[in-house]
């Protein structure tokens, strides 16, 4: 009988599954406001207002709360991602673009451009717990599955901040190409991806050396260097592609992680910054600043399938199974 | 027994034209190589001419080559159409014409029969094109490429039987010359095959008046759809009723009675 009431369980639970599809999330830098989107359908679902300028985005590791910074309110909410009601707010320090969550989540890590600085916020608590001084204008920041590292890039320092998590100080700095936007681990925190948006290139760096070990220039026949920013990068969890968002390029490129050769440029909505994956990485979802919409990639194809208007300046994304 | 007839009429008709097109080697690699000019050099140079808009049946950005690949099927159907009533009037200058002629068939059936063999060398010629655009990365869904088949055989027919009409206008070759130039490029150049319908708006109204009642555009805007898995109804209806209008134009020019090969003291 208890094996019966469990296989049922199973099979709801797998039904239940299969229904109930992801949800995408994201900001809209100028409608101060989320739209909440709907990939199997392709359909913009609704849209929530959370308050000035929204623009980093991230789901707790356990999906339950989402956070936004909120930067022209100085603050980054906590909602909670199912009712998307306020569950509170954090003391982010001024103007929060970016940030990073610990892998267990406990933690977050806020570049504070102006100030030069990375805030390391305790979220159970909602305090901010130690400021970190970094180079000129922090932007991108990753911690890496490992918890060992914390990588801040300054844009105008043109460096990588190496911060061990543990002592939160910098042990390491590495010079990157002009204006590294974006940092991203891999999965088996064994590399470090930067995006360097002035320079059109993706450096990868070996963690264990924090040196890069290749820098691969992006290059579209017929688009004009200067129009090659890349942003936002994000690499499968097998390492086999990672996919970099190319700003005003309008395209994704697709860089094949093992050769570290780029295969294919995608073409997007403008103004390309950030991508998130769906959970099952079959579709990667670009936010397209410009022409107001979200691109949906099937990866198995590398095609894109459609793009959904959602609002105005869709800048982040975040993907809830 | 009449059916049979029929059938071997049919038969005969189209596979001399599929023959002859097979044959002619150079006239199969001409075909292709007009719309792939357009594709490689012209779409190149124009590649984000589509700039920021998606429209039906696109779902997302495309580049321009993708935009003009089903102008430029309808475009290889176009010249086919003309080429085919083209070697109408050869045939009729050299004489071949009389020996269809005589044959114990309505006439109609005859103009069908030409018009069915040069659609069939047409869709060919598209599959053709499609499959080397696939290989430059020009890719609509699978299902789309047999969609696409039905679309090709009406807009075949539809563009064959202005062809047909024309040619029973012309009497010498040499006077086609001028139809083409009169009736290709206008067709071309006034419809959605190069530039999208809101794209011309812009530009001018009654332009776009001109190429919204295209016939042309219509053929190509259903060939469109089909590549993407959609029917566009208007295109189709559209077209259907072109090509009945066009063809029994062409079967009245083409009666040795009543049409224009009175007015040209008698045709074949």
């Amino acid at each position: 009988m208890r094996r019966l009431k469990l296989t049922t369980l199973a099979f709801a639970t797998l039904f239940a599954s299969q229904l109930q599809a992801e949800t995408v999330f994201v900001t809209l830098e100028k409608d101060n406001a989320i739209a909440v989107l709907d990939p199997v359908e392709g359909k913009l679902v609704k849209t929530v207002n959370v308050g000035q300028r929204p623009r980093g985005i991230a789901l707790s590791p356990d999906h339950k709360q989402l956070f936004i910074a909120t930067s022209d309110d100085n603050t980054i909410r906590i909602f909670d991602a199912a009712s998307l009601k306020e569950l509170g707010r954090l003391p982010s320090g001024e103007d929060p673009e970016t940030f990073a969550l610990s892998p267990d989540g406990k933690l977050m890590y806020v570049s504070n451009e102006d100030d030069s600085q990375v805030t390391v916020i305790d979220i159970a608590s909602k305090k901010a717990v130690q400021k970190i001084k970094v180079g000129v204008e922090p932007e991108g920041i990753a911690a890496s599955p490992d918890n060992r590292w914390l990588v801040s890039a300054s844009e105008t320092t043109n460096m990588l901040h190496w911060i061990d998590t543990k002592s939160r100080q910098i042990v390491e700095n590495t010079l990157v190409d002009p204006r590294p936007r974006a940092v991203n681990f891999t999965a088996d925190s064994q590399q470090l991806w930067a995006t360097s948006e002035m320079a059109g290139t993706v450096m990868v760096l070996d963690t264990a050396s924090k040196q890069i070990v290749q820098t691969i220039k992006l290059e579209v026949a017929g688009i004009s260097s200067d129009l090659i920013q890349p942003v936002g990068v994000v690499i499968d969890k097998d390492r086999h592609y990672a996919y970099v968002a190319m700003g005003p390029a309008n395209r994704v490129a697709v860089i094949n992680a093992q050769t570290l050769q780029v295969e294919k440029y995608l073409l997007v909505g403008q103004r390309v910054w950030n991508l998130a994956f769906s959970p099952d990485q079959k579709q990667l979802y670009t936010t397209n600043g410009i022409s107001n919409d979200v691109s949906i990639i099937n990866l198995t194809e590398q095609k894109v399938v459609k793009s959904v208007a959602v609002g105005r300046y869709p800048w982040g994304v975040a993907v809830k199974p | 027994m009449k059916l049979l007839h029929y059938w071997l009429a049919m038969t005969g008709i189209v596979g001399r034209e599929l023959l002859r097109f097979l044959h002619q080697r150079e006239r199969f690699i001409s075909a292709l190589v007009r719309p792939l000019v357009w594709l490689f050099v012209f779409a190149a140079g124009f590649r984000a001419a589509l700039g920021i808009a998606i429209s039906p049946p696109y779902e997302t950005y495309i580049l321009y080559e993708v935009y003009i690949t089903p102008g430029l099927i309808g475009m290889i159907q176009l010249f086919n159409g003309m080429q085919s009533s083209l070697s109408m009037v050869y045939d009729r200058e050299m004489g071949s014409m009389r020996m269809l002629m005589v044959c114990p068939l309505p006439r109609w059936f005859l103009l069908c029969s030409k018009l069915i063999a040069g659609t069939a060398v047409s869709v060919l010629q598209a599959y053709a094109f499609l499959g080397i655009a696939w290989l430059y990365d020009i890719q609509a869904p699978l299902m789309g490429y047999v969609w696409i088949l039905p679309a090709l055989l009406l807009s075949g027919m539809m563009l064959g039987a202005l062809g047909l009409l024309l040619s029973s206008f012309i009497k010498q070759l040499e006077n086609f010359a001028g139809v083409m130039n009169f009736v290709i490029f206008p067709l071309f150049f006034m419809s959605t095959a190069l530039y999208p319908l809101w794209k011309i708006k812009e530009s001018s109204e009654w332009l776009f008046t001109l190429a919204q009642y295209n016939p042309f555009s219509q053929a190509v805007e259903l060939i469109r759809f089909a590549l993407y898995e959609q029917l566009n109804l208007q295109a189709l209806l559209f077209t259907a009723v072109a090509f009945l209008i066009f063809m029994s134009a062409a079967i009245v020019g083409y009666n040795p009675s009543r049409g224009m090969m009175v007015k040209k003291g008698g045709g074949g």
